[in-house]
Order: C-alpha cells, then sequence, then structure tokens
C-alpha cells in the first residue's frame, strides 16, 4: 500500500511535468478505438438477440409462394401448438395523387404468436404494445410510409381495389426483415381484406406464411412432422436459422470495423514503444539514485508496475469514455441504417476489452523497458555512461510480439484468415516501409538543392531515419484508408451513375397478369412511354441435375446451396437480349421452339457446378420438365434491364400460370398518370427504381462515414506516433535550435526548417496513402464493383496535401516549446 | 580507539578495456573509525571515485572485501547492499542527483519514504530549514541555483542521520564561495551528528580540514 502511495505520487509528478503526455494519448487513443466499435457491435447484437427471439413471430415458421394446405394447421392443432398466418406482397399504396411501393402484410387473428407489435398517434414516435390485429377495413401504415404520402392517422389510402382508413401509426412487427430496415416501407392489415384488394391473381407474387407457437417439446415434435410433410417451394425457418443471417453480417461488419481499430491499436502501440523508450532512457540516473538512497530492485519494480498499472487504469477510463462517445456518433452516422426505435444500452464488455487493452499494451510493450530500468547499476551516479545490461531480443519484443499476434488472432478468430492476414499485413507493413525508406533517402538527397530552412528539415528527415520511415507508414496507412473510402464513394455515387443512359428504365413493372398484357402496354404507350420487352415468370424449383436430386448433391459454393434449395425466376425468349452475351453453346433458332432447352448465365453454371449439355429438372407448379443445358449467357446485371439466370426455349412453358414484367421510362409529369394503375391494374407491383437508388446510395454514404470515422482513429494514432517521435528527439532539438540560434540564425529560419520536415514527412505520407489507395481502389472497382475506374485527382491531392498540412501543424504545434526555449538555457542543459 | 565502522580489505577493482584487463583499485586496506573524516585525494584517474563506489557497496570489488556497519557488503547481493545503504549511509554528489520532477522536500523526503519511516514530511521540512531552504520547499531543481540544488541534496544526505558519508567532489560543480559555504555546512552537520566523512577531492585544502588524508595514485594507496 506504501509503495502505491508513493508511486501515485511519483506519477502525479510526472504527470505535472508533461512527460507522460504521449503515453496517456496513445492508450487513449487506443481504447478509444477499440471500445468504440465494441460499444456499437454489442449494441445491435444486443438488438438481434432481442428480435431473434421473436424474428418470426412465431417458435416455426413455414414460408411459401403458395397457401400453405390447411392440413398443416390442422396438425398443429392436434399437437396443441396455436397457429397463425400471414399473406405478404408488394404492391403500390396510394393517397390521392401521391404513391409509394409498399409490403403489405395481411395477418390473421392471433397474429404475433412471439414478440410484439408496437403502434404510435404519430409517426416516428416511441411505440406502445398492442394486442391483437388491425379491425376489417383499418391499416396500420408505417412512419415512412405515412412520410412518404403525406398521411396521417385517420387518413384513407386506396390499396389495390379497396379502401382503408389508417388506424395508428406502425413503429416496429416482430418479423421485419432484419435488424437493417428494409428499403420498402411496411403495413400491417386485416388478412380478411385481402379479397377486398384484388390484388392476389393467379401467378402474383405473393409470400405465404403459417406461424406455430408452443412448449419446446411440442414444437420439436411438430418440427419433424412439418419436415416430413413440406410441400414443393416450401420453407421451414427455425430461430436458428432466422437469426443466422443477420449474425453473418454482422459478424463480417464487426470484424471490418475491429480490424480498422485494431490498424489504431498497431500504431498506438508504436507510440507506447517509444514513448517507454524515452522514459527509460529519462529515469536512468533516478532509478540508480533511488538504489543509492537504498531502494532495493523489487521495490523499483513494485513502484514501476503501480505506476503502469495507475496509468492503464486512467487512459482506460478516459478511453471507454471516448469510445461511448465514438459510439454514439457512429449510432447518430448510421441513422436510418439501424433499425428505427432506438438500440438497446451497450454492454459492459467492450470497456473489460479497453481496460485488457491499455494494461496489455502497457504490459507487452513498456513493462520489457521498465524491467531493464530497474537493473540501472546503482553506481551511475558517480558514472554516467553506465546503463543497464542489454536484454536478449526475445525478451524486449518477444512478449510485444506474442501480444500483438494474439490480439489480431482474437479480432480475426478464424484461423485460416488469420494466417491469410497475417501474412498480407506483414507484405504491406513491409512494403510500405520500404517505400516510406526510399522516399525518405530520395528527399533527404535532394537537400542541396533548397534553401538552408528546407535544407536543414531534410537532413533531419534523413537523420532520424528509422523515425521518419515509421512515421511515414503510420500516417500512411491512416491517409490511404480516408483516401481509399473517399474515392469508393464517389465512384460508387458517381461511377453507378455514368454506366447509365439518361433514358434508362427508371420504373419495373411486376405481376402483370397475361390477360393484361396487350392492355398493360397501351396504357403505358397512351402515357408516353416506351415500355420495354415483355418477359414472362414463372416460379419454379430445380430438383434435379443429371437425374440426380439435388438434396443429394453436396455445392461447395454456398450460393450453390441457396439456389437449389430455392424457388427461381423463370423466363421463356425468343431473343437474347441486349445485356446478354453468348460465352458457350448456341442460341436457339425458330425450329427448335418447343424443344427442352435452357440457357444459363455463367454465374449459376459456377455456384452449382454446371456444364454446357448437362440436364435440368424443374418442378414449375407440380408439373416437372428436364431440359439441357443448350448455351451459357455472360448477363450484364447492372445495365437496369430485366435478366435472369435462367431463359427457356418458347413453347415449352407457355401453358404453366404466370405473370409478365417489363420495365419503362417516364418522365415525372408521366409518373403522375402511375396513380391509375392501381385502379385499372390492381395486381400490378410498381417498382421505382431512382428512389430505390438513392436511399441505396443514402445508406452507402453513411456507412461509408462510418468506417471514415473508425479510421479517423487510424490518423489520431499516427498523431500520437509523431508526438512519441518529436518528443524522443526534443533535447536534441532544443540543442541544435539553441545551438543554429547562437550561431545567427533567425527563430523564422528554425521555425520554417521545422516546418519544411514535418511537412516533407506529411507530403511523402500523403503520397504513399493516395498511391496506394488508387492502387487499392483500381482493383476494387475493376474487378469487384464491375465500374470503369476513372483515377481519381482531387482525391490524391487532398491526400498528399493534407497530409502535409496536417503533420506540419502537428509537428510545429509539437516542436514550439523547444524553440521557444533562450538558447543558453538549452545549451546548458544539452552540454550537462 | 573508537570503533570501526568501515573497514576494506585487499580492495581490487579489475575491468576490461580494449587494451585487455585495466587494474583501476589495487589491494587497497583501510579502516575508518566512527565519527572520523577522512579524505581521499589524487589526480583525475586515480581511481578514488571507483574506490567511493567500493567502499559504498554501489559496485563490487574483483577482489578483496568491504565490511560496512558490521554487514559484509561484498557477500551481499544487489538488494542486501542496497538495505545496507538506506539504513547506514548518506551520499553528496558533484552533480547534485536530484529528482527534477519532486519539490525539494520531495528530494530531502525521499531516503525516508524508501525506508517506510513515519513523518516523512516534518523531518524533511525540518532538515531544509537546517541548510537555510526552508523557504524553498516548494521548488523544483531546475528553479534552484547550483548552490541551492547541493544544499538540498546536504539535507537528503543527513536527513536519516547516517553512520556514514559518502561526498565526491561536493564543490566540483560551484564557485569558490558557493564551495565554500557547502563545505561549512557539511562539516557543521557531519559534526553536529556525528557521521563518518569520506571525502573524494582534488582540492588539497579542503583535504586538509579532513583528520586524515588518503593519496591515491593509479589505484594505489601512497
Amino acid at each position: 500500500m506504501r509503495t502505491v502511495r508513493f508511486a501515485l505520487r511519483l506519477l502525479g509528478r510526472e504527470w505535472r511535468s508533461g512527460e507522460l503526455g504521449v503515453l496517456l494519448l496513445a492508450l487513449i487513443v487506443a481504447v478509444g478505438a477499440l471500445s468504440g466499435v465494441g460499444f456499437l457491435v454489442s449494441r445491435i447484437r444486443a438488438a438481434v438477440a432481442l428480435q431473434a427471439s421473436a424474428i418470426l413471430a412465431a417458435d416455426l415458421r413455414v414460408e411459401s409462394p403458395r397457401p400453405i394446405p390447411a392440413a398443416d394447421f390442422t396438425a398443429a392443432a392436434h399437437r396443441g401448438l396455436r397457429s397463425a398466418y400471414a399473406i405478404g406482397m408488394l404492391s403500390v399504396v396510394f393517397h390521392g395523387e401521391r404513391s409509394q411501393l409498399t409490403d403489405l402484410y395481411a395477418v390473421s387473428a392471433g397474429y404475433p404468436l412471439r414478440g410484439r407489435v408496437l403502434v404510435a398517434q404519430r409517426p416516428f414516435a416511441p411505440g406502445t404494445a398492442i394486442a391483437g390485429r388491425p379491425a376489417s377495413g383499418v391499416v396500420w401504415a408505417d412512419s415512412r410510409l405515412i412520410a412518404a404520402l403525406g398521411a396521417a392517422v385517420g387518413s384513407r389510402l386506396t390499396i389495390g381495389a379497396g379502401t382503408f382508413t389508417i388506424g395508428r401509426v406502425l413503429i416496429s412487427r416482430p418479423d421485419q426483415a432484419s435488424t437493417f430496415t428494409g428499403l420498402v416501407p411496411d403495413l400491417v392489415m386485416n388478412a380478411a381484406d385481402v379479397a377486398r384488394t384484388q390484388l392476389v391473381q393467379p401467378g402474383s407474387r405473393v409470400r405465404y406464411s403459417a406461424l406455430f407457437a408452443g412448449t419446446p417439446r411440442r414444437v420439436r415434435a411438430f418440427r419433424s412432422w412439418l419436415q416430413a410433410h413440406l410441400g414443393t417451394g416450401e420453407r421451414l425457418r427455425t430461430l436458428a436459422d432466422a437469426s443466422r443471417q443477420i449474425h453473418g453480417a454482422l459478424e463480417r461488419a464487426e470484424r471490418f470495423l475491429n480490424l480498422a481499430a485494431l490498424a489504431a491499436v498497431l500504431l498506438c502501440a508504436a507510440a507506447v514503444a517509444m514513448a517507454a523508450r524515452r522514459y527509460v532512457t529519462r529515469h536512468l540516473d533516478t532509478v540508480a539514485l533511488l538504489k543509492t538512497l537504498g531502494a532495493t530492485r523489487r521495490s523499483v519494480l513494485g513502484l514501476a508496475i503501480a505506476q503502469l498499472t495507475a496509468i492503464g487504469l486512467l487512459t482506460a477510463t478516459v478511453g471507454c469514455a471516448l469510445g461511448a462517445l465514438t459510439q454514439l456518433w457512429l449510432v447518430h452516422a448510421l441513422r436510418g441504417v439501424l433499425a428505427a426505435g432506438g438500440l438497446p444500452a451497450p454492454s459492459l464488455a467492450p470497456a473489460a476489452i479497453g481496460f485488457t487493452t491499455a494494461l496489455a499494451l502497457l504490459g507487452g510493450f513498456a513493462l520489457p523497458p521498465l524491467l531493464q530500468l530497474t537493473r540501472t547499476p546503482a553506481v551511475r551516479v558517480l558514472r554516467r555512461d553506465l546503463e543497464p545490461p542489454r536484454a536478449a531480443m526475445l525478451l524486449a519484443f518477444g512478449p510485444a510480439a506474442a501480444l500483438l499476434v494474439l490480439l489480431i488472432y482474437w479480432i480475426v478468430g478464424e484461423t485460416g484468415l488469420f494466417l491469410r492476414l497475417a501474412i498480407g499485413l506483414a507484405g504491406f507493413i513491409a512494403l510500405l516501409s520500404a517505400a516510406g525508406w526510399a522516399l525518405v533517402r530520395l528527399a533527404s538527397r535532394l537537400r542541396g538543392t533548397v534553401g538552408i530552412a528546407w535544407r536543414y528539415g531534410l537532413a533531419n528527415l534523413g537523420r532520424r531515419r528509422t523515425d521518419s520511415v515509421v512515421q511515414v507508414v503510420a500516417f500512411g496507412t491512416g491517409i490511404m484508408a480516408l483516401a481509399l473510402l473517399g474515392i469508393l464513394r464517389t465512384d460508387l455515387t458517381g461511377g453507378w451513375r455514368r454506366t447509365l443512359p439518361a433514358d434508362l428504365p427508371n420504373y419495373f413493372f411486376i405481376n402483370i397478369p397475361p390477360a393484361s398484357r396487350a392492355g398493360f402496354a397501351a396504357f403505358l404507350r397512351a402515357q408516353g412511354a416506351q415500355p420495354q420487352r415483355m418477359l414472362p415468370l414463372l416460379r419454379g424449383r430445380l430438383t434435379a441435375i443429371d437425374g440426380r436430386p439435388v438434396e443429394s448433391i453436396h455445392f461447395p459454393d454456398p450460393r450453390g446451396e441457396r439456389f437449389a434449395t430455392r424457388e427461381q425466376n423463370l423466363t421463356w425468349s425468343a431473343t437474347l437480349g441486349s445485356a446478354n452475351r453468348l460465352l458457350a453453346g448456341r442460341w436457339w433458332s425458330a425450329s427448335e421452339y418447343g424443344q427442352p432447352l435452357v440457357s444459363v448465365s455463367s454465374e449459376f453454371m459456377r455456384w452449382l457446378g454446371l456444364h454446357l449439355g448437362e440436364q435440368l429438372t424443374f418442378d414449375v407448379a407440380g408439373d416437372h420438365f428436364t431440359v439441357r443445358i443448350a448455351s451459357v449467357r455472360k448477363v450484364r446485371w447492372d445495365s437496369f434491364k430485366p435478366n435472369f439466370f435462367l431463359v427457356f426455349a418458347p413453347g415449352l412453358l407457355e401453358k404453366q400460370t404466370g405473370t409478365y414484367l417489363t420495365s419503362a421510362y417516364l418522365t415525372p409529369r408521366q409518373a403522375r398518370s402511375l396513380a391509375q394503375v392501381a385502379h385499372r391494374f390492381p395486381s400490378v407491383s410498381i417498382f421505382d427504381i431512382d428512389n430505390l437508388l438513392r436511399d441505396v446510395r443514402a445508406m452507402l454514404e453513411k456507412a461509408i462515414l462510418a468506417v471514415q470515422s473508425v479510421f479517423i482513429f487510424t490518423l489520431l494514432a499516427g498523431l500520437t506516433v509523431l508526438l512519441a517521435a518529436v518528443q524522443a528527439s526534443s533535447e536534441q532539438r532544443r540543442y541544435e535550435s539553441a545551438l543554429l540560434r547562437t550561431l545567427g540564425a533567425s527563430r523564422a529560419t528554425v521555425t520554417q526548417g521545422v516546418l519544411a520536415e514535418f511537412a516533407a514527412l506529411g507530403a511523402l505520407s500523403g503520397l504513399i496513402g493516395a498511391a496506394g489507395a488508387s492502387a487499392a481502389a483500381w482493383y476494387l472497382t475493376r474487378e469487384v464493383l464491375n465500374l470503369p475506374y476513372r483515377f481519381n485527382v482531387p482525391a490524391c491531392l487532398i491526400a498528399i496535401i493534407g497530409g502535409a498540412v496536417l503533420v506540419a501543424a502537428s509537428g510545429w504545434i509539437a516542436t514550439r516549446a523547444t524553440l521557444n526555449q533562450p538558447p543558453l538555457a538549452a545549451l546548458r542543459e544539452g552540454a550537462q | 580507539m573508537r570503533e570501526c565502522v568501515l573497514k576494506a580489505e585487499h580492495l581490487t577493482k579489475t575491468v576490461d578495456s580494449p587494451a585487455g584487463p585495466l587494474t583501476i583499485v589495487h589491494e587497497v586496506s583501510v579502516e575508518i573509525a566512527a565519527a572520523e573524516t577522512l579524505a581521499v585525494i589524487g589526480p583525475s584517474g586515480a581511481g578514488k571515485s571507483t574506490l567511493l563506489a567500493l567502499l559504498a557497496g554501489l559496485d563490487l570489488p574483483t577482489r578483496g572485501r568491504v565490511v560496512l556497519a558490521g554487514s559484509d557488503l561484498t557477500a551481499l547481493d544487489e538488494d542486501g547492499r542496497a538495505r545496507v545503504r538506506g539504513q547506514h549511509v548518506g551520499f553528496v554528489f558533484q552533480a547534485f542527483h536530484l529528482i527534477p520532477t519532486l519539490t525539494a522536500l520531495e528530494n530531502v523526503a525521499l531516503p525516508l519514504e524508501l525506508a517506510g519511516l513515519p513523518g516523512a514530511g516534518a523531518q524533511a521540512r525540518a532538515a531544509l530549514e537546517h541548510v537555510g531552504l526552508a523557504q524553498r520547499a516548494g521548488h523544483y531543481p531546475r528553479q534552484l541555483s547550483g548552490g541551492e540544488q547541493q544544499r538540498v541534496a546536504l539535507a537528503r544526505a543527513f536527513v536519516r542521520r547516517p553512520a556514514v558519508l559518502f561526498a565526491d567532489e561536493p564543490t566540483g560543480n560551484l564557485d569558490a564561495q558557493t564551495g565554500a559555504n557547502i563545505i561549512e555546512r557539511l562539516f557543521a552537520l557531519n559534526a553536529e551528528a556525528g557521521t563518518t566523512l569520506i571525502l573524494v577531492t582534488h582540492d588539497h585544502a579542503l583535504a586538509a580540514r579532513c583528520a586524515r588524508t588518503l593519496r591515491m595514485e593509479a589505484g594505489r594507496i601512497l
């Protein structure tokens, strides 16, 4: 206890002397980055966990494009389970002249079996739970729908052929698709009203759900029964697979954000190591004196550990507070992307991670040098050249390296990915260090060609080469990440637009009944729009490949597995279509119409491991068709034209009941006439691509902003490395600037020299960051996003100039105190 | 004869140098009685400071042994020697060796704090008062003149009333007038506390104030 008190008092003195600033800052930034991401993820996780119990609105759920057989409900009732059902479909809802594509959700009595429906009297207000469902003739519309339509509680809405009153504002229902709000607003209505809308026509795209709930034992028994009696196209959803998809997406997001935070932690570790090295150098005399005055090695070590622990606890507390603020900012930045209605409070686990990080960084990077410090010989009080014996490399760097490896492994959590990442990271740092080293070397060679101030600055850069390279790497990484995200944001939102012609279809129409096909095309033409080709749309399921049932085939690609178990959109066509290119096989001629042939997209071929000429068997509404793969197509999916994975030869599927789809470009004036569609063609659903694109872009920008916010920590970490380096060289700088001033240099010259040094350092980092970001953006836009790459000159200039200004300003602020000291005092200190 | 407080037998210190083994202290044997004042004089490089380091247990001899206040320093480990120093020894150095981040008062209190003695603050304040620096208690070393810093070091050296005080060129960094003041105080405190004083210097006038003088040259006592 006495040691702790004494250690704290000494620490207080250190704090007041400003010696600890960099160490504290580095630790706070590291803890802030990790805990900020941790708090955010914990809140989203808690939201997911809350929803997982109610995400199905049931314990078991069967989903199907066709009505669920009554036998299922009877069987459930026999087994003592409660049941309900829901019918979902997309349709346009009208309020006067205004319209909005909406997800209609009609529910039976008893809905929801699990979870709660929250409603309010005003849009975007906190919801209260409500029992029961809307009465007949009444709907609950969600806030976005009410806002989009300019409606209010009590307004009358037209849905298909029926008219309904908004009874409440729907705030949330348990079985909303996921934590992330969908793009389409939501409306709950009474299942008994579906007939009045006349929206359900033969071939309409409707989702039928049966909901079951009961005791776990009964649910388990019923699940086995259901599995044995599952019809074609029917899908059984349990709690486990309902949350798996969200967890997958969340885990990827978490991993990415954590890696961004980890980059900051790595840089902070470098700053901690540098600060600790300086601390040791400055405390050799103190330790020697303490030993001379009777302190044992154990008591010196006790002092050091007590001080480190105090520093760790203090910085972890402040860092966690910073993390909590960061998380608030991230939630704010992500508003609209994350579920409305507020996230649950964050858990305390990230705070524990923050404390562990702070203590681990100190233990790994500061404790080994401090252990060295305790070995300082007492006789140093008489002979200042004596230093503690050098530790073996393994002892000095071993714990730190092991700690870093463990930290990365813990965040990545997967051995294969960890190994790839570790190798990639090592390669990346080596490349960046080599580039930094070459640039620093080049810059110091240039000094013969520039004025005195720049010569002094560039000479400094070259002389402290290792420190310079570490700083260039640190800043370069931060700038690269920020620039890359900036470039991608521009490319994603602008590049997409660039690839599209101005008169590209902006409205898609689906669920056009075969009987209304000609009438609908005439209607569009009457409005002045030119409809694209009208394509039939059928739903069918792949059941066998070359006679082998798909259930018995293992698909290595999970996307293949999904395609084999889900219903597919099928069409037939006489022509190939402008966004399609043949890769293999032959497109059918008129003489082959009616033959069992199918053309398959290249992705579908790859995911299912198919080959040209293989036989595929499909179940279309109970009828089985076996067709041969006649050709393979490369499809441009971003062409905004209707495209299909599977296209059949004409004359084969015509007898099946299906619907048609088409697209058209409508000017805003023409689009107003779409209000009539609901009256004349009630089953037709309209997709407004303009709105959809705008929403996607807004969400993307918010997500990128959030990620960029996390990378600000990387830049902050870079600054701590700079401060650590400046602090480490401050005595030397103080002495040199005094010497220069004694020799007649003005303060302005010395300041210019410092500015030149740091501006060069920042510009070099910016150059590396811009080059790296451009290379990564080139790869990502071309290979992953399939967009044309355009070299982003402004982003590169901002990176280089911004880097120079930021680092020069920070360097100047950090060294100002050393430059302001009177030359005599500095020379005296330097001479000692 | 008074009780012997420090005894060195056949002390030899050899170090490795680029030119081969170098003997800095050669077969030195000496006995120092309680409250005795002893000056070690000699030119630079004679081995005076090394002898002082060996006698105070700051360093270990290659051969021979040192018994300080009844403890054989050469038989103790580093921590054992530190404990003996903390209990029985005080130091005054040429370079003052004050801790820059601690105030004058805290520097003086340091040996008491390290030993875990109660009332460290009050005793340190009294010691500072004794060297005429009570009003400077809250100042940091950089805010004090060289003479004042050495007075703080004197207060620190005497605050635990050590049996032996080692002083290594205590006036080396001070001007003549300040140096003379410091020496006056050193001897006054020494007389008052009855401490054994071992003073390393190359100043013959200063050495003459001690009861006994050891003259060193090339590592040997002449």
